[in-house]
């Protein structure tokens, strides 16, 4: 007889919302990308009221965490993943927040003339992405070597914000007519940096529940 | 089912209503009044002598053993007064079944202890008796371990599958509710844990009352809890009932409150 099973259940289905809301808060990141290089309003406008549910999905998980601890007092490992996953359902919804507030720009640009083709922006919310899913993975799997990876990782994002920032400045400095148009593409590479930052949150809450130590990573 | 998902309406099992109870001139309840809800597990929490056992011990009329108790007020099962001179109460004890806090299990075989009540309500044939003893004790998961023991003591298994075998004879019997009064307090966290499991097997089929001081358990196991605690006057009232997350997460009586967090007890 499997001894408390319902809790192992509950436990279970906790670990799998957390998939559930980083699958949305991934898709809304790269749909708010594709909505800023085609120019798409309608798209954008989706991805702002869609942010609701990416965050009326975090205060259910947290209602389920709190009942959790409450009704089955989950000590050691079962303990640190709960509290680990009250922190990544937080870094995850600000990861929508950060696609929330990209579509927003996007609507604010409305059909103004593109600075410059985007291609290392799209690149940053990819890698940005890509961190998240495998980061999540990492967590269900308990894989704490794949997290260290991850954070490695974030330098790549960092550098291609780098490169962002330096060639708008330089097209700033050219021509100040673009000031404000170039200004709000570096607010949505910062918005993609932050996302990459808060990945490396969620990898160090994956280290934490594995070995029971907080890393900075 | 389990306790996180008890949201739908549910029928009532048992009722009191305004039950004040008496030893003599000492009143041990005051004006309960509660539905159990039928096919949920209901905990009944609070400081030792407060009247827990007393209140449990209300549906199956086992309060009638001790002399000078008088009752008042209505309890009834799926409507019917059970207080009611005409009830009868062998009738009332097969449908509302008791597990105690040790196992008190009769001097007989595992067979036999399983297979007497049937055979005093007047199950004859053999064969039943034996399909009715193997039904049960799959029931509580102890056919494996007992199936080639079923002519040895009772008394010769482990204190964990002892009470295990108790719960088998109460489901005998084909009740309708299960009185548990602190029925895991004598055993070890492992035993108490597939009790445990056990009682939330058995919710599908039978209404559970259970009597603990374990608020851990209670939170773990239960649908609904009732806290309860004593009077100046030492009379036991019932302060606060409600579904048990959120009795544990945010209780309404500061009471509740305080019991649960360990200011008191």
């Amino acid at each position: 007889m499997e001894i408390r099973s319902m809790y192992h259940k509950r436990l279970r289905e906790i670990q799998n919302e957390v998939l559930v809301m980083g699958g949305l808060a991934s898709e809304a990141i790269l749909r708010s990308i594709e909505a800023l290089k085609n120019r798409d309003l309608d798209l954008a406008q989706q991805i702002v009221m869609g942010d609701q549910k990416i965050n009326d999905l975090r205060f259910d998980i947290e209602e389920k965490c709190i009942q959790l601890i409450v009704t089955q007092q989950p000590i050691a490992n079962d303990l640190r993943i709960i509290i680990a996953v009250l922190n990544i359902i937080t870094e995850v919804e600000r990861i929508g927040d950060y696609a929330e507030g990209i579509a927003k720009i996007t609507i604010m640009i409305g059909d103004e003339p593109p600075v410059k083709p985007l291609i290392d922006i799209p690149l940053m919310a990819e890698q940005a992405v890509d961190m998240l899913h495998r980061s999540l993975d990492a967590f269900i799997n308990k894989d704490a070597d794949a997290a260290r990876k991850i954070c490695i990782e974030d330098d790549i994002v960092d550098h291609l914000y780098d490169q962002v920032y330096l060639e708008l400045l330089a097209l700033m400095t050219k021509d100040p007519q673009i000031v404000s148009r170039a200004t709000r593409l570096i607010w949505v590479a910062h918005d993609l940096e932050r996302s990459a930052d808060r990945v490396t949150n969620i990898c160090e809450r994956v280290i934490f529940v594995i070995t029971g130590k907080m890393e900075e990573m | 089912m389990d306790n996180m998902t008890l949201q739908t309406p549910q029928r009532i099992k048992l009722e009191t209503e305004a039950v004040n109870l008496y030893y003599g001139s000492f009143q041990a309840l005051r004006n309960v009044t509660m539905g159990i809800r039928e096919c949920a597990i209901t905990a009944i929490i609070g400081p030792s002598g407060c009247g827990k056992s007393t209140l449990l011990r209300l549906f199956n009329r086992m309060n009638d053993l001790i002399p000078s108790v008088r009752v008042e007020g209505k309890v009834l099962l799926s409507d019917t007064s059970i207080y009611d001179k005409d009830m009868d109460v062998v009738e009332l004890r097969k449908k509302v079944g008791m597990v105690f806090q040790k196992p008190n299990l009769f001097p007989m075989s595992v067979y036999d202890n399983i297979a007497i009540g049937p055979r005093h309500h007047g199950m004859k044939r053999e064969a039943e008796l034996a399909g009715i003893v193997e039904r049960c004790l799959r029931e509580v998961t102890l056919w494996e371990e007992v199936k080639d023991k079923l002519k040895q003591s009772a008394l010769d298994l482990s204190a964990g599958q002892q009470q295990l075998l108790c719960i088998a004879r109460a489901l005998a019997v084909e009740p309708e509710v299960i009185l548990m009064d602190e029925s895991c307090s004598a055993l070890d966290p492992e035993s108490t844990l597939k009790i445990e499991e056990l009682m939330r097997d058995l919710v599908s089929k039978y209404t559970i009352i259970i009597v603990t001081h374990n608020m851990e358990q209670a939170a773990r196991v239960s649908d609904m809890a009732a806290f309860m605690m004593m009077e100046q006057d030492k009379a036991g009232v019932l302060v606060e009932y409600a579904p048990t997350d959120l009795i544990f997460s945010n209780p309404k009586d500061k009471r509740t409150e305080d019991y649960i967090s360990g200011r008191f007890g």
